[in-house]
């Protein structure tokens, strides 16, 4: 029996010795990371992108692995990047580098996740004005945008061979074409049972709305709310016209899901969306173009935000020097935008890389041009307020409600947020 | 068996050899080892993180749970606690502590913009205030030690892009560099004497040293942007300890720090937007019976929770007892193809099923309209859209209550049946008198908690309508809204996640569940009570 009992403890010994020495190989490698020996030193990026972007990472990460002697680890994020990413780094295990939207900006500031980035003039004069402009926050620039989207209007020109120039000469072709039975909708832009600010956004400010103003510096300034001020209520009563019980062009029946495949089923003939939708129209064989989302006529411009996809360094990165390296020094050069352009068609924000994609992609010049008077999507965190309330006030009016009370009511829900 | 087992009837009583000898058969030994082996590798494991944030309770901790674990496995006494502790410790961890923790939570302002501690505010702060000065050089650099790459001093070797001139910063300031430096085209510095240039490895293993490395200029500082590059910054912003505030070097505005708000506050109440984590007491509580919009449309939404979750629970009950029962009928035939067909809604994800049925509703695309020719703006306004919600939940449950049902019905005795027959009742007082309540005394625990779970059935109302319609003129409560859908919305929908108010609200909904549950719990005792 004391054979037996000295065998467990024996063997109990020896695993906790086997485990001790892992750990010990473990210490080494902690400990190596404030100081190494020479031989071993090699230091570790890691990269968190969504699933498309970090496959067409993959080649330029190990690229520059390679030219500086580092292991550049990607790791895909599917789903709630901005999320994933705060809980991550609040427990020490984020990326060094997260590649994410332009407008997490606000928020990512407030919970000290990410850290601004020195660009050199010459870097900044090498990128579209408008990307720099919207990573860039209380003076600082956030990240390194490389990549922008905005909303058009495409449009199938079997059906429509010519541009409407208002929303008024959109929605009497669309009337026409609905009565010769050749289409069943006026026009495809998403809204959805609780509405869709983004997609609204352009005619919400062709039509007079604002959502936030600017300061002296050009930041956005969140205690100058746009909602509920006259403008809003008479873009809202302009909507209100063209909803369900107006002209029918907007319906709350048309969602973010079945926008697109509408269109490509020739059941309308305009389509308000982004880049994105390229893909799908072009598998369905419609022959199309296209062109800025046209404004109310003798109203202002119809301006769509300007989204950036960007490259953050993270604050709690383990290896910030090198981040820093990647991101402002390797980011910024055309062959990295390129081949993230062609694992995805959006508009490079580099101009290099822009001039050399636009050769071969047509469509592309006609993004960036219906784009042109685009201003970039707020980043504040006041922002996060917006879409809920404004969207649904959207979907209630187009469904015929009382455009002043729905904004009064919007605006009291969003202020009462903003604090 | 006892033929088997045959022989001397000593040996049928668990002889103490022969116990011993079962106890510690190679496999289980084996297995002993293996899993002892893999607790204490989980505990050094566990252990290092803590030991590096010096988190010395939790390393206590950690510390006696294994010793004491272990002295449990390797001793012979305490039989029935070898038993009982796994399934403790798991109920800690699993059970215990998440309702601890989000009771803790529910006193603090956790959230976006107090997520961290007050030291990574200031810090956040600081960095974020690094602002280049004005005119200033953009100097090509180069990462260097005096003596040993892993453990020298560091120093900046930066060269002047216009001029090419070299100097060396470290923490004294900077000065120009000795002769015999080897410059590259690009303008870094490769070799100098008397220092170790890094490469990218070396330097990337003391990243955080790099960053935080700063040589003191008249204007500013000299910092790193990346490993090959540059600027001259100052800190604009900057933290004084013993006022414990924010100051702004160029505008002289003062933020001080506020521990009840967990922010740094000017005077003007302009507050910095990096704030940290502090306990607030009950105001989460409070806020939620005292706001506005939370006490007006509370009532209304608790009442439609109930109706939907009565309404699911009693919907599903009756159609699947009556396919149920109609399946039972040995008069039918295929009642096996039949049994298959209808549990095919159960074995459906539900997840994805209730995206189908939101599309279906689709007042110009969706299903139904195209099939019945109506054009019924189903999910447009409130009664149809509670209606929808309540066809959906009758479509996605009743299998689940069809199959629970008729095992019960397996239960009851078919000569009940015979008897109530033969005393002269027909087929539904039969049924009325003697198999339904026999039924319900089997399944009324089944029905309390699936209202439990409808009660808070969040996928079922925030995958269809997202708790709408909404009422123009208030975007937060809509007409299919559950308590659960409703307050998600409150505590994460609205300006960013805000974790605290939403463990206070989560504890409100706990509390409407259990007292629920514990009334319709002592309602059945006493029904069983009746029927037994």
């Amino acid at each position: 029996m004391r054979i037996r009992t000295a065998g467990v403890i024996a063997a109990s010994m020896l695993c906790l010795a086997g485990a001790a020495a892992c750990g010990d190989s473990k210490d080494d490698k902690a400990a190596g990371s404030n100081a190494p020996s020479a031989a071993a030193a090699s230091g570790e990026l890691v990269i968190w992108a969504d699933d498309k972007r970090s496959a067409a990472l993959q080649p330029f990460a190990e690229k520059f692995g390679q030219e500086n002697g580092v292991t550049v680890k990607i790791q895909a994020i599917s789903k709630d990047q901005q999320t994933t990413f705060l809980t991550a780094s609040q427990q020490g295990s984020g990326p060094d580098v997260m590649v994410g939207a332009h407008d997490w900006i606000g928020n990512l500031v407030q919970n000290g996740a990410v850290d601004p980035v020195q660009l050199s003039d010459e870097q900044k004069t090498g990128l579209q004005a408008g990307a720099l402009k919207a990573v860039t926050f209380n003076g600082q620039t956030y990240g390194v945008p490389y990549a922008t989207e905005n909303l058009g209007l495409i449009r199938n020109t079997d059906l429509a061979p010519a541009a409407p120039a208002t929303i008024e000469d959109l929605v009497a072709t669309g009337k026409k074409l609905k009565a010769q039975k050749k289409v069943s909708e006026i026009l495809c832009l998403q809204a959805g049972q609780n509405g869709d600010a983004y997609h609204a956004y352009p005619l919400y400010a062709s039509a007079g709305g604002y959502l936030f103003g600017t300061t002296a510096s050009g930041d956005y300034d969140a205690k100058d709310l746009g909602v509920g001020k006259a403008g809003s209520i008479a873009a809202f009563e302009k909507l209100r016209a063209l909803g369900e019980k107006g002209d029918g062009a907007l319906k709350r029946s048309i969602t973010s899901d079945n926008s697109i495949a509408t269109f490509t089923g020739k059941k309308c003939a305009f389509l308000v969306s982004g880049p994105w939708a390229t893909a799908d129209v072009k598998k369905a064989n419609i022959t199309y173009d296209i062109s800025p989302v046209p404004g109310f006529s003798g109203g202002k411009e119809a301006t769509p935000f300007l989204g950036v996809q960007t490259f953050y360094v993270a604050s709690k990165g383990k290896n910030k020097a090198l981040a820093q390296e990647f991101v402002t020094n390797y980011v910024t050069t055309p062959e990295l935008a390129v081949a993230l352009y062609n694992a995805e068609p959006r508009p490079p924000a580099l101009t290099a890389a822009l001039d050399q994609v636009k050769a071969q992609d047509p469509d592309l010049v006609k993004w960036t041009e219906a784009g042109k008077n685009a201003i970039p999507l707020p980043a504040i965190p006041a922002m996060a307020a917006i879409w809920e309330p404004f969207g649904k006030a959207e979907a209630a009016v187009i469904g015929g409600a009382d455009a002043t009370k729905t904004v009064e009511a919007a605006a009291k829900t969003i202020s009462a947020q903003i604090k | 068996m006892t033929t088997q087992l045959g022989g001397p009837a000593t040996r049928a009583l668990p002889a103490p050899e022969k116990f011993r000898e079962r106890s510690e058969s190679a496999a289980g030994r084996i297995v002993k080892i293996v899993l002892l082996g893999l607790l204490v590798a989980t505990a050094i494991w566990a252990a290092f993180p803590l030991a590096e944030g010096r988190h010395w309770i939790g390393l206590g901790v950690l510390a006696a749970t294994t010793a004491g674990l272990l002295y449990l496995y390797l001793t012979r006494r305490h039989i029935p606690a070898k038993y009982l502790v796994p399934g403790t410790i798991f109920l800690i961890v699993f059970q215990i502590f998440p309702v601890l923790y989000t009771a803790s939570t529910a006193f603090t302002n956790f959230g976006d913009g107090h997520r961290g501690s007050k030291a990574d505010a200031v810090t956040a702060i600081q960095t974020a205030s690094v602002t280049r000065v004005p005119g200033s050089t953009e100097y090509a650099l180069s990462i260097a030690t005096a003596g040993d790459p892993a453990t020298g001093a560091l120093v900046f070797l930066i060269t002047d892009p216009t001029s090419r001139a070299v100097s060396i910063g470290d923490a004294g300031g900077l000065r120009p560099a000795p002769g015999g430096v080897t410059v590259n085209s690009a303008g870094r510095v490769t070799a100098a004497p008397g220092y170790t240039v890094l490469n990218a490895g070396q330097a990337s293993a003391r990243s955080r040293e790099i960053t935080d490395f700063a040589v003191p200029t008249a204007a500013g500082a000299i910092r790193s942007a990346g490993l090959s590059r540059a600027y001259e910054g100052k800190a604009v912003r900057a933290y004084d300890a013993a006022t414990d505030s924010i100051r702004d070097t160029v505008t002289g505005q003062v933020w001080r720090a506020d521990d009840e708000l967990g922010a740094f506050v000017a005077a003007d109440g302009e507050r910095l937007a990096q704030g940290w984590r502090v306990g607030v007491g009950f105001a989460n509580f409070t806020r939620v019976l005292t706001d506005d919009t939370i006490s007006r449309d509370f009532l209304r939404t608790l009442i439609w929770d109930f109706v939907f979750a009565i309404g699911s629970t009693g919907g599903t009950f009756l159609l699947g007892m009556f396919c149920a029962i109609a399946l039972q009928s040995t008069r039918m035939r295929f009642r096996g193809f039949y049994r298959i067909v209808m549990v095919l809604p159960y074995a459906m994800p539900s997840f994805a099923m209730l995206l189908v049925w939101r599309d279906m509703f689709n007042t110009d695309f969706g299903l139904i309209n195209n099939v019945l020719g109506t054009g019924v703006d189903w999910l447009g306004t409130g009664l149809t859209a509670q209606l929808a919600v309540l066809l959906v939940q009758l479509w996605l449950g009743y299998p689940y209550m069809f199959l629970v049902t008729t095992g019960a019905l397996q239960a009851i005795p078919a000569e009940l049946t015979d008897a109530t027959r033969v005393d002269g009742a027909g087929p539904f007082q039969s049924f009325r008198q003697v198999k339904l309540p026999l039924l319900l005394v089997a399944l009324t625990p089944l029905l309390i908690s699936s209202f439990a779970f409808n009660f808070n059935n969040f996928n079922a109302i925030y995958l269809t309508t997202e708790g709408g319609p909404f009422p123009a003129d208030n975007p937060s409560n809509g007409a299919t809204d559950l308590l659960i859908t409703y307050t998600y919305r409150l505590a994460f929908g609205g300006s960013g996640a805000q974790y605290g108010y939403a463990a206070a609200i989560s504890i409100f909904i706990f509390l409407i569940v259990a007292v629920v549950s514990a009334v319709s719990f002592r309602r059945t005792r006493a029904q069983e009570e009746v029927y037994s």
